[in-house]
């Protein structure tokens, strides 16, 4: 079994394509769907959790790519800028998955890419705007 | 056992100084007892990292040929406005200026990705500023418009002048209402959703010198990573605050006006900020060595966090509607944990002043010390302590017929 968190770029193309019922369909991977940004003859942006057999998991991400969607990693959508982070803490309790964790022995926030769900309520909550969306 | 300033100056040039951070001190104390550590220790260092509104630069850009004058005039760094009512060519920014097209909180709630504070960390850190500017023109001063780029090392003078730094404690804000509120204390979700606090607690300036001893007019410390001094008590200086036994008070309390030459300081220690709904402000560090002149002012340094305590108040209401009473009182230690109960509810805290950069400071600071860089100064009057009886006003208002 493998699960993941994926950003996924559709061109405009594809928009009004079943992509991600076929995931399903044809790969027999379940999907969650995170978040969703399809704008009519313009591209789309889905955030998915996707999970199933490694095998089937590959082939469908294959599909994917083959058909021109740009695939990333999650972690790799919402990022910290650690240099502009001060490990303040204000974000700690807007985070509604304890992504952003304030340790209280170093009193540095930690920031768990796996539990982020790209909500983005952190963006404009951290004062320094150390937080950025990469998608 | 006292020692004075003139004789640790001494042993800091000899290289001899024993200098420790207001957090090194507890465990020291606690080790060694007051006695001997008052006789071993020097300096304690105490630093903070937080948002602090009442911050801004002055600058002197030059004169122009041909000259033109500014006062009573207007003028624009990087499109925020800047005060230039003084003389020909000197300019204050405030850090939480907006430029007139921010749409602010119309659309609600406002970002407030810009504002004077980011102009001021950018200028820091060498980056060109537009200045635009326009006056009424003179026989002595014709020109009346101005647009250049200016940059910190060409201009006369830029000097960090904040009114009101370094508060000596601080609310711990909470939201008693059923909607979700946006304050300087940073977002507040309803119904008791969080709690956010804004102190260094035993790492601040100001709860190691709680009855401003050793800190005073005059007193040199570190600002936004060079050196600057302390030029005047602070705005909405408020002695006179409700103080536990150990002299901390238990309420923001005693504030700093502070002063310093912002070309020899770094971007790292002075960033602008953006509280979503609320505003832009600036991030200024601070750090504040304490002379360990004898066994009492040792004793003040080696406060802990839970022996500091703040109030908890509602932003929601009592905050905006000046309404007194707090909801309780709870300890540095309590806020740190990561949760406090207010009202019976287990309610999740956050701290919007960074500790770990606090403790950076402290650290900087030290290094200064026992480097021989920096030297102590004796302030040349005190603030005034609880006895002035000094308190802080709420605006009189009276009708204007
Ligand atoms: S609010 Fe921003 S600066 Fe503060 S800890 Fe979180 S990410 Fe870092
Ligand atoms: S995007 Fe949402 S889930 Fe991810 S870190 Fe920010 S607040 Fe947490």
């Amino acid at each position: 079994m493998i699960s993941k968190r994926i950003v996924l770029k559709f061109p405009h193309r594809l928009v009004d394509q079943p992509i991600v019922c076929n995931l399903a369909k044809y790969f027999d991977l379940e999907f969650n769907i995170l978040k969703a940004y399809i704008i009519p003859k313009e591209e789309g942006l889905l955030i998915l959790g996707l999970s199933g057999e490694e095998e089937n998991y590959n082939k469908g991400i294959n599909y994917l790519k083959k058909l021109g969607v740009i695939v990333q990693s999650l972690s790799q959508g919402i990022i910290r800028n650690s240099t502009r982070c001060t490990h303040c803490g204000v974000c700690i309790t807007v985070c509604p998955t304890e992504a952003l964790v304030l340790d209280t022995h170093t009193r540095k926030v930690h920031f768990y890419e796996n539990k982020c769900i790209a909500c983005e309520l952190c963006i404009p909550a951290c004062p320094l705007r150390a937080m950025e969306v990469h998608y | 056992m006292t020692k004075t300033i003139t004789e640790i100056n001494e042993k800091i040039s000899k290289g001899d100084v024993v200098v420790v951070t207001a957090e090194e001190i507890i465990n020291i104390v606690e080790e060694k007892g007051v006695e001997e550590t008052a006789q071993i220790v020097d300096v304690v260092t105490t630093g903070t990292f937080g948002p602090m509104c009442s911050s801004g630069t002055y600058i002197n850009i030059g004169h122009a040929k041909p000259r033109i004058k500014l006062g009573g005039g207007a003028c624009h760094l990087n499109d925020v406005p800047a005060y230039c009512g003084f003389a020909a060519v000197d300019i204050y920014l405030g850090c939480t200026n907006l430029p007139e097209d921010d749409p602010r909180n119309r659309v609600y709630p406002g970002k407030f990705e810009y504002g004077g504070g980011h102009v001021i960390e950018e200028f820091v850190a060498g980056k060109d500023i537009k200045l635009t500017a326009t006056a009424y023109g003179t026989d002595c001063y014709p020109r009346r418009k101005l647009e250049t780029w200016i940059n910190i090392k060409d201009v006369n003078e830029a000097v960090l002048f904040n009114p009101r730094n370094v508060y000596q404690n601080y609310n711990v804000a909470v939201n008693l209402s059923n909607k979700l509120i946006y304050t300087y204390m940073g977002a507040l979700k309803p119904g008791l959703g969080n709690a956010n606090y804004c102190s260094a607690g035993q790492l601040s300036p100001l709860l190691n010198d709680p009855l401003y001893k050793t800190i005073g007019i005059g007193s040199k410390i570190f600002l936004g990573g060079g050196v600057g001094y302390v030029a005047w008590q602070g705005t909405q200086h408020n002695p006179t605050a409700k103080r536990k036994d150990n002299g901390t008070t238990c309420a923001p309390a005693g504030t700093l006006a502070v002063i310093g030459d912002l070309k020899q300081m770094k971007p790292e220690w002075l960033l602008g900020t953006s509280f979503q709904g609320y505003g832009t402000t600036l991030t200024v560090g601070v750090g504040i060595p304490i002379p360990i002149i004898n066994e009492e002012i040792l004793r003040y340094t080696a406060v802990k966090d839970k022996d500091i305590y703040a109030p908890i108040v509602d932003y929601s209401e009592a905050y905006p509607q000046v309404k007194p009473g707090a909801l309780g009182e709870v300890s540095y230690e309590q806020l740190k944990s990561g949760k406090i109960v207010v009202q019976d509810k287990e309610v999740p805290t956050a701290p919007l002043s960074s500790y770990t950069k606090a403790v950076e400071i402290a650290e900087i600071l030290k290094d200064w010390i026992k480097q021989g860089r920096f030297l102590l100064t004796e302030p040349v009057a005190s603030l005034p302590g609880p006895e002035s009886g000094l308190t802080f006003k709420l605006l009189k208002e009276r009708p204007i017929e």
